[in-house]
C-alpha cells in the first residue's frame, strides 16, 4: 500500500479546511527551525540538580543514562530559560549555524 | 398546494428555518433581527421544531456556539444584525476556514456610530472579505426560499461553506407581505439530513483549526479561495433544482428590462422593488432604462454581471454602504473593477443612498437616473456622490 503523504505539497492536496485526520501529529512538526541560538552544556560544571529540565517550557531537555542533560534540537526554540535558570553556569546559548 | 399568507417578514424566515431540521440554533436578539431569534425560540418552545435553542450572551458567543455545533455535525443556524455581525467578525473567517456549513440571516442595519437601529448594507459589507457565501433576498418570499436554500448550498460536499442571507432590516424583516411556504414534505426532500465531511466524535479523532505558519498558510488561502470561487457552480444547481420543484427561478444577477437599455441602475437587496418602477415610469418618458439586480455578492457572478451589462453605455450604481476614503461605495468598486479588462466598457456612475434608513422612493431613482443621464451626455466623468445630502 502506498503511504499517505504526511504534508501537502500544492494547495491542491491542502484537505477541506485544512483538518487533520491523525492523531498527535503535532510531534512530526519540528519546531526547533524556529531556533536562532541553541544551548550548549558543560558537564564539567553540572552539578545534575534538573532545573533546566523543570523549567524547559517545551519538555524538550531529558536525562541521559550517566545523569546529566541534553536538549532535543529537534523541538528546542532556543528561548534560553535552561541557560538563565542554570545558577552553576554549565549552559551558555550559542549562535545557531 | 402551498398556501398564501400574510405574515411579517421576520416571522416568515423563522417558520421557514424551523422547517428545515435545524439542530442546533443560538442566537441573540438584535434589532431588527429580533423577531427572527424569539421567534425561533417559540417555534422550539413549542415543540413544533427538535432544535436544540442556546440562549447566549454575545453575539460572539453564538457564533462560536454554531461553530462547535456545526463541527460535531449538526445542522446549525443564527440571525444577527449590525453591531452584532461586528462582534462575531472574528470568527467568521475562522468558520469558512474551517468550512463548516453554517447559515445566518443578517437583518441588514446601520453600524455606529452615530447609533442607528435602520437599514443599510454597512455591516454585511465589511464581512466581504471573510470567505463566506453572501447573497441578497429582495421581498419575503425571496427572504424565506434563501433561508431554505442556503442550508443546502452550504452542506453540499462541492461547497462546505458557511452562506449569509441578508435580509434589509424593517424594509424587509417588519413589513407584512403574502408569502407561501413549500409543503414540509417538499422541504424534508429538498434538504435531506447534514451528510458531514468530517465529526469531532471521539471515537474518530480528528483537529479542526490546527495551527499553520508560513510554509503551508498561503497554501490553505488559496485553497479556500478556490473553494468560494467554485462554489457558484454548486449554487446554481441548487437553484435549478429549486426551480424545478417549487417553480420559482434563482439567478446570480436579476435583470429587469435589460435587454435594450441603454441606462443601467444597479441595486442589491430590496431596493429592486422600488427600482422596478421608476424603470417603468422612465420607460413612459421614453427613457431606455433597464434594471441590475445583484442578488450574489460572494462569489461575485463576474461572468454573468459583464454578460448583462454588455450592451449598456451607462451603468448607476446605488451603494447603501460607503467604503471610507475608498472608491465611493464598495459595490462600485467591485462593478468597475469587474469591468476594467472589457474592451468596451460602459461608464459607471455612483449613488450612496438610502443610508440610516432614509427613504428611497421611486422619484429618488428618476431622479438619480435623469441627472446622471444628463450629465453624461455631456461627457462629465463622475465619480461617487452621496445623493440628497443637504448641503448649503
Amino acid at each position: 500500500m502506498k503511504k499517505e503523504k504526511k504534508w501537502p505539497e500544492a494547495w491542491h492536496e491542502v484537505k477541506v479546511g485544512a483538518m487533520v485526520f491523525e492523531p498527535c501529529s503535532a510531534r512530526e512538526y519540528l519546531t526547533g527551525s524556529w531556533r536562532a541560538q541553541r544551548p550548549q552544556f558543560n558537564n564539567l560544571r553540572c552539578i545534575k540538580c534538573g532545573l533546566c529540565y523543570i523549567f524547559c517550557p517545551e519538555g524538550c531537555i531529558s536525562q541521559n543514562a550517566e545523569g546529566f542533560f541534553e536538549a532535543d534540537l529537534d523541538y528546542c526554540k532556543g528561548c534560553g530559560i535552561c541557560a538563565h535558570e542554570c545558577w552553576p553556569g554549565a549552559i551558555t546559548m550559542v549562535e545557531e549555524g | 398546494m402551498a398556501k398564501r399568507v400574510g405574515m411579517e417578514v421576520a416571522i416568515a424566515v423563522a417558520e421557514a428555518v424551523g422547517m428545515c431540521n435545524v439542530d442546533v440554533a443560538a442566537c441573540y436578539p438584535i434589532t431588527p433581527q429580533s423577531h427572527i431569534a424569539e421567534h425561533l425560540s417559540d417555534i422550539v418552545a413549542d415543540g413544533r421544531s427538535d432544535t436544540e435553542y442556546v440562549t447566549v450572551e454575545s453575539e460572539h458567543s453564538a457564533i462560536s456556539v454554531v461553530a462547535g455545533a456545526s463541527g460535531t455535525g449538526a445542522r446549525a443556524y443564527t440571525a444577527t444584525s449590525s453591531q452584532g455581525l461586528m462582534l462575531m467578525h472574528e470568527i467568521l473567517p475562522i468558520i469558512s476556514a474551517m468550512r463548516l456549513p453554517i447559515c445566518i440571516a443578517v437583518a441588514n442595519r446601520a453600524v455606529s456610530g452615530p447609533l442607528n437601529i435602520l437599514n443599510d448594507h454597512s455591516d454585511i459589507i465589511p464581512q466581504r472579505d471573510a470567505g463566506w457565501i453572501v447573497m441578497f433576498s429582495e421581498n419575503g418570499q425571496e427572504a424565506i426560499d434563501l433561508s431554505i436554500q442556503s442550508f443546502k448550498i452550504a452542506e453540499r460536499e462541492d461547497v462546505l461553506l458557511p452562506v449569509a442571507v441578508n435580509i434589509d432590516g424593517f424594509q424587509l424583516t417588519h413589513m407584512v407581505e403574502p408569502v407561501e411556504f413549500p409543503e414540509q414534505k417538499a422541504i424534508n426532500k429538498f434538504l435531506p439530513p447534514r451528510k458531514p465531511y468530517a465529526t469531532l466524535h471521539p471515537d474518530k479523532v480528528v483537529t479542526m483549526g490546527a495551527f499553520a505558519m508560513s510554509d503551508i498558510f498561503a497554501e490553505v488561502m488559496k485553497a479556500k479561495d478556490e473553494a468560494l470561487k467554485n462554489s457558484k457552480k454548486a449554487i446554481l444547481e441548487v437553484w435549478a433544482e429549486w426551480e424545478r420543484t417549487f417553480g420559482r427561478r434563482y439567478r446570480p444577477v436579476e435583470t429587469y428590462k435589460a435587454d435594450d437599455a441603454e441606462t443601467l441602475l444597479i441595486t442589491m437587496g430590496s431596493m429592486g422593488e422600488t427600482a422596478e418602477i421608476a424603470v417603468n415610469e422612465l420607460r413612459e418618458k421614453g427613457l431606455p432604462v433597464g434594471l441590475v439586480k445583484l442578488r450574489l455578492w460572494r462569489p461575485f457572478p463576474f461572468e454573468e454581471f459583464r454578460a448583462a451589462v454588455r450592451k449598456a453605455k451607462l451603468l448607476i450604481v446605488t451603494d447603501r454602504a460607503v467604503s471610507f476614503g475608498g472608491p465611493g461605495g464598495p459595490v462600485y468598486g467591485e462593478i468597475r473593477s469587474a469591468l476594467y479588462n472589457e474592451k468596451e466598457r460602459p461608464d459607471v456612475y455612483d449613488y450612496i443612498i438610502g443610508l440610516g434608513g432614509r427613504d428611497v422612493a421611486v422619484d429618488d431613482f428618476t431622479a438619480m437616473v435623469e441627472k446622471a443621464v444628463k450629465d453624461h451626455k455631456k461627457g462629465l466623468k463622475k465619480d461617487y456622490e452621496f445623493y440628497g445630502v443637504r448641503e448649503k
